[in-house]
């Protein structure tokens, strides 16, 4: 507490940012119900509670005060985007070790809030997936289960699951495109898919974008992350179906499937382990978009947002320090 | 003619709160029982007393004579009797005693003989010394000695900025002042574009307060000049902060550790273009100011008040309510706490801010930063506060400086902002307050180092030297005892002359030590009546007398 | 094998070549880290580390003679800068050396003084004004208040004075960051 000026303070907080985050996740998430069932609002209310209780215990071991840091939502929104971005029948006990990985050693062994160099929600991501690639690998199609399978599938042990899943867009357009020899016209007009990209999926990343919007009206991030990862990755897509129409999918595709909205606005954008600067925010994304679009077409993983972020993260002291804004009055003359 | 304006990045925009003290006229002050005046008012070297106490001074009269060209003179703000001049509490942050003039008023507020200035007959060097005699400095705040600013710079000054922008919330006295005496500010504004030879005065008033705005277009009518515009600026916190409003009018940039004045610009407050006016147009120097009284009161207002008045004696007049815990000297953004209430007002006082919990409650605990960027967006200096934070925070004062700490004007915008609610400009502060200690440690080694290898190498010379002597007188003797006999005997002789030398020193030295005991007991029955020895000159008087810093509670 | 220890013997030599070379031209003049530590060391030049002056004890630390926790003055802020600066653990200050006082000045009671000028020749800053027989004072600035005068005064007239804070060196307190511990 400070006795010193300012003395006035704009009513403020984290909690109140995370909040509009997590508001702004809404839209996204009823509409993911609303086309895959019941299973991610379990998914979710499993992360939440793991993460609020891997939190308290570990903010209690460091003897840190428990209350502020549970109401600053931060661990709530790690939990949500862990949800977001893991198959939505996944067994419960995956995405409570995934939760746990996430915030005991991506954001407490850094020293908690504000110190993790990495995001913590890819980490666990990425964990898993390396872990657990079959796992992580099946996810519902649009329609197809109800919500007593769903819940059977997280809480069951039985897993007879190749019968009921099929392939992620993404996954199955490459597969299709490397196996089949098909082209990517004939491939987008399977069952899998919809208006501009897959079945279901495409209404679900256009929620993250309205959210995404919504967060920008609100000042809780600035256009820059977005406008340059979604740019990057429009520019790269359309270059490519330009110069391969036969292999690469168009830009719309490529902005409306797999993590690129969710990425864009919500993880990208975390600003304790992304760049901070205006400069460093557009190369960072553009990075991240870059990459993405190499794991994409050409990587092993269903997508590549979790490992572009994470490569990024990586850079960002660099990028920072190289793009540090010009101070007042050291401007050069232009 | 319509003005490009310019822009600044950043800045705030918090409830500016001025409503309730500009319904009111500036008021006059009842005299206070006593007036205490600190020597240091501003920006420079102490000036030193030019009085005793006991003396009877008129009001005006110079009881402190500035301290070299970078420095200001102080006077008398009313006849009366100087009680002492002893160290009082400033009106400062630390809660430091400084050297004060204690003066009781008579009542009659007798003036000295004042004259106009023949300031077009003078020549430029003298009307500097006539101001800085006249005690004027910088009264937006910075406090820094006028007469030093109004010079011409090198490649002369185009514009003479006059700030009327007065951007904190609470703060009235510039507006007051514009809407009641425009036309000695026009005055004293042409006093000092004179001074500096420049092409145009830019008056800039943020628009939120247009009476003030149409008050001095006003003025500058009736004066009948054409290069003064008055002109409005967006409300945006800190448009009042000199290179801001510099930026804002001009679109020129002044870095830090640079003078407007390398830019051809020069910006002084109204308040200060008032009092050149007074000190010039009828030999008045500056004895007192408008200062604002708001927040915690019944009835904000402004009054015109006279420097050493305590500051309890001017809020009453304003009707302190209950529940206040602390005056604030300055605005909410900038302003300094006090560390008593009886303060003295000074030149640097624009407003007395009574503050109390329900009015500017203590922010929520402290957070994580979570490099949220906020408080990028919001500073006016374009740095990167958070990076600042997280290395003065780290008491890594190197990269601090790397990220121009110094630069940080400490307007408050990065905290204001703050989701974590992290005191921002406390570790600015603290930071900047390090490496000045570090540089004044670092200079105060380099001149010991260099005085004790100056010392060494004399020792060496010397030393160098006496055995050089001795060597030849050596040499001279053996010559002499060749030739003569009774070799020994001048191998012995210097021995015992240097015994004899050191028994003679240690003779003198107990005589001596003799001596002064015997003084020192005849001074000691001479003092006995007399309780204790005088105090050390008051200057150097320790700072216990003042409570300590970390209690600033009042 | 043998070609495999030829391959390595080659490379040893060369690698050695190379050092050797670069020792050679790109030799540092002087020893920066006596001035490096000497930087850090206050001059107070007290000698309380049982060396004649900053420097000398400078130059014991850099041969590794000395201890970097024998200077009173500089306290445990200078000792934690060596320690950096060495790369060695931070010790707290010896006691047998000193302890660690505010910063003071010395102060000679003028009417007691007797000009004898022993303290004059003691002060290795030469702070000390005065002549033989005519009263001695001390110039507070230059003054790094080592109290090696002291002693040396026969009616013991000198005493050391806390320098107080003025608005000049008054400092702003870090921050305090109210972290409740949980029980």
């Amino acid at each position: 507490m400070s006795l010193n000026s300012p003395y006035l303070r704009k009513p403020t907080s984290v909690s109140r940012v995370m909040a509009e985050v997590l508001l702004a996740m809404a839209p996204g998430i009823a509409v993911y119900a609303w086309f895959f069932g019941a299973g991610i609002l379990v998914q979710l209310a499993l992360a939440t509670a793991a993460a609020l209780a891997f939190e308290a215990a570990f903010l209690h071991m460091r003897g840190r005060p428990i209350k502020p840091a549970l109401a600053d939502l931060s661990a709530v929104v790690t939990a949500w985007l862990i949800a977001l971005s893991f198959p939505s029948i996944g067994p419960w006990w995956l995405i409570v070790v995934a939760t746990g990985f996430a915030i005991i050693v991506a954001k407490h062994l850094y020293g908690g809030l504000g110190q993790n160099p990495f995001n913590p929600a890819m980490v666990a991501y990425a964990v898993m997936i390396v872990a657990f690639p079959a796992l992580m690998s099946q996810w519902p199609g649009a329609g197809q289960l109800d919500a007593s399978a769903q819940l059977e599938l997280i809480f069951g042990g039985a897993r007879d699951i190749d019968a009921i899943t099929a392939a992620t867009p993404l996954d199955a357009l490459r597969t299709g495109l490397r196996a089949e020899g098909a082209g990517v016209a004939s491939l987008l007009d399977g069952a899998a898919f919809g208006h501009i990209a897959a079945r279901g999926w495409e209404w679900v990343t256009a929620a993250f974008l309205l959210g995404g919007v919504y967060l920008l009206a609100r000042r809780i991030i600035t256009w820059h992350i977005p406008v340059a990862f979604l740019g990057t990755l429009a520019l790269l897509a359309t270059l490519a179906s330009l110069l391969a129409p036969q292999a690469y999918p168009g830009a719309l595709f490529s902005l409306f499937s797999g993590a690129a909205m969710l990425g864009a606005f919500f993880i990208l954008t975390d600003p304790v382990s992304g760049a901070t600067t205006p400069r460093g925010k557009l190369i960072y994304a553009a990075g991240a978009a870059l990459i993405t679009w190499i794991i994409r077409h050409f990587g092993a993983f269903p997508d590549g947002v979790a490992f572009a972020t994470l490569l990024m993260n990586l850079c960002v002291p660099l990028i920072d320090m190289k793009t540090q804004p010009a101070v007042f009055g050291h401007k050069k003359k232009g | 003619m319509l003005q490009k304006l310019f822009k600044f990045n950043g800045g705030v925009k918090p409830a500016t709160n001025k409503a309730a003290s500009t319904r009111d006229p500036i008021k006059p002050v009842p005299m206070p029982r006593q007036l205490v005046v600190p020597l240091h008012q501003h920006v420079g070297g102490t000036p030193h007393p030019l009085v005793e106490a006991g003396e009877q001074v008129l009001k005006g009269q110079r009881i402190g004579a500035a301290d070299g060209n970078v420095s200001s003179a102080i006077h008398a703000p009313t006849s009366g009797r100087v009680l002492a001049i002893e160290p009082r509490v400033m009106a400062h942050s630390s809660g430091l005693s400084s050297l004060s003039v204690v003066i009781e008023p008579d009542g009659e507020d007798r003036w000295i003989d004042t004259a106009p200035m023949p300031w077009r007959s003078m020549s430029p060097d003298e009307i500097r010394d006539e101001l800085r005699d006249a005690g004027i400095v910088g009264l937006g705040g910075a406090v820094f000695p006028s007469h030093l600013k109004l010079k011409p710079g090198n490649e002369g000054t185009h514009t003479l900025v006059i700030n009327g922008a007065e951007c904190e919330p609470f703060i009235t006295c510039d507006d007051l002042l514009m809407r009641e005496r425009g036309d000695q500010i026009v005055r004293g504004a042409l006093i000092m574009q004179a001074m500096l030879k420049a092409q145009r005065v830019l008056v800039g008033i943020e628009d939120n307060k247009p009476e003030a705005i149409a008050q001095m277009q006003a003025a500058v009518q009736r004066n009948g000049t054409t290069s003064m515009q008055v002109i409005a600026i967006p409300t945006r916190y800190p448009a009042g902060g000199a290179k801001q409003l510099i930026r804002v009018l001009t679109g020129i940039e002044v870095p830090h550790g640079r003078r407007s004045t390398d830019y051809g610009v020069q910006c002084f407050n109204t308040g200060t273009a008032y009092a050149i006016a007074d000190a010039v147009e009828k030999g008045r120097p500056l004895i007192s100011r408008i200062v604002t009284v708001a927040g915690n009161v019944e009835r904000p207002g402004n009054y015109e008040v006279l420097f050493g008045t305590p500051m309890d004696h001017l809020a009453a007049l304003a009707g302190i309510k209950a529940d206040t815990d602390r005056f604030i000297m300055g605005g909410p953004m900038m302003g300094f706490r006090m560390p008593a209430y009886d303060v003295p007002v000074v030149k640097a006082t624009n407003c007395v801010l009574v503050g109390s919990e329900a009015l500017f409650p203590a922010p929520a605990p402290e957070m994580a930063c979570i490099r949220c960027g906020e408080c990028a967006r919001a500073c006016p200096a374009d740095l990167q506060p958070f990076e600042l934070y997280w290395h003065s925070r780290a008491k890594n004062f190197g990269k601090a400086q790397e990220y121009h700490l110094f630069d940080c004007i400490e307007c408050g915008c990065c905290a204001y902002v703050c989701p974590s609610h992290i005191p921002l400009v406390d570790y600015y502060r603290f930071a900047k307050s390090e490496v000045w200690a570090r540089e004044r440690q670092k200079d105060a080694a380099d001149v010991a180092r260099e005085r004790f290898e100056f010392r060494n190498e004399r020792i060496e010379r010397e030393k160098r030297e006496k055995a050089e002597k001795l060597a030849a007188k050596t040499a001279a003797s053996r010559a002499a005892a060749s030739s003569a006999p009774g070799a020994e005997q001048g191998e012995a002789a210097p021995a015992a002359a240097s015994t004899a030398a050191d028994d003679s020193k240690k003779a003198l030295i107990a005589a001596a030590m003799a001596r002064a005991k015997a003084q020192r007991d005849a001074a000691d029955q001479a003092a006995a009546p007399v309780a204790t020895p005088p105090a050390s000159a008051p200057d150097s008087a320790p700072a216990t007398t003042a409570p300590a810093p970390q209690d600033r509670s009042i | 094998m043998l070609s495999a220890l030829l391959v390595m013997a080659a490379l040893a030599v060369v690698i050695g070549g190379a050092l050797g070379y670069a020792a050679v031209r790109f030799r540092v003049e002087g020893d920066p880290l006596v001035d490096k530590i000497d930087a850090i060391l206050p001059q107070t030049q007290c000698g309380q580390c049982g060396f004649p002056g900053c420097k000398p004890y400078a130059t014991a630390i850099a041969g590794g003679e000395a201890e970097i926790n024998q200077c009173p003055p500089g306290g445990e802020e200078g000792i934690r800068k060596l320690a950096d600066l060495l790369g060695r653990e931070f010790k707290p200050l010896n006691a047998e050396n000193g302890v660690e006082k505010p910063k003071s000045v010395a102060v000679i009671d003028e009417n007691t003084c007797i000009g004898c000028t022993l303290c004059i020749q003691a002060c290795p800053v030469d702070a000390i004004a005065g002549a033989a027989k005519q009263m001695h004072t001390v110039v507070d600035p230059l003054c790094t208040g080592c109290e090696l005068c002291i002693a040396p005064c026969p009616v013991d007239c000198i005493t050391m004075e806390p320098v107080g804070e003025t608005v000049d060196t008054w400092k702003w307190h870090y921050p305090v960051i109210p972290i409740k511990t949980a029980a």
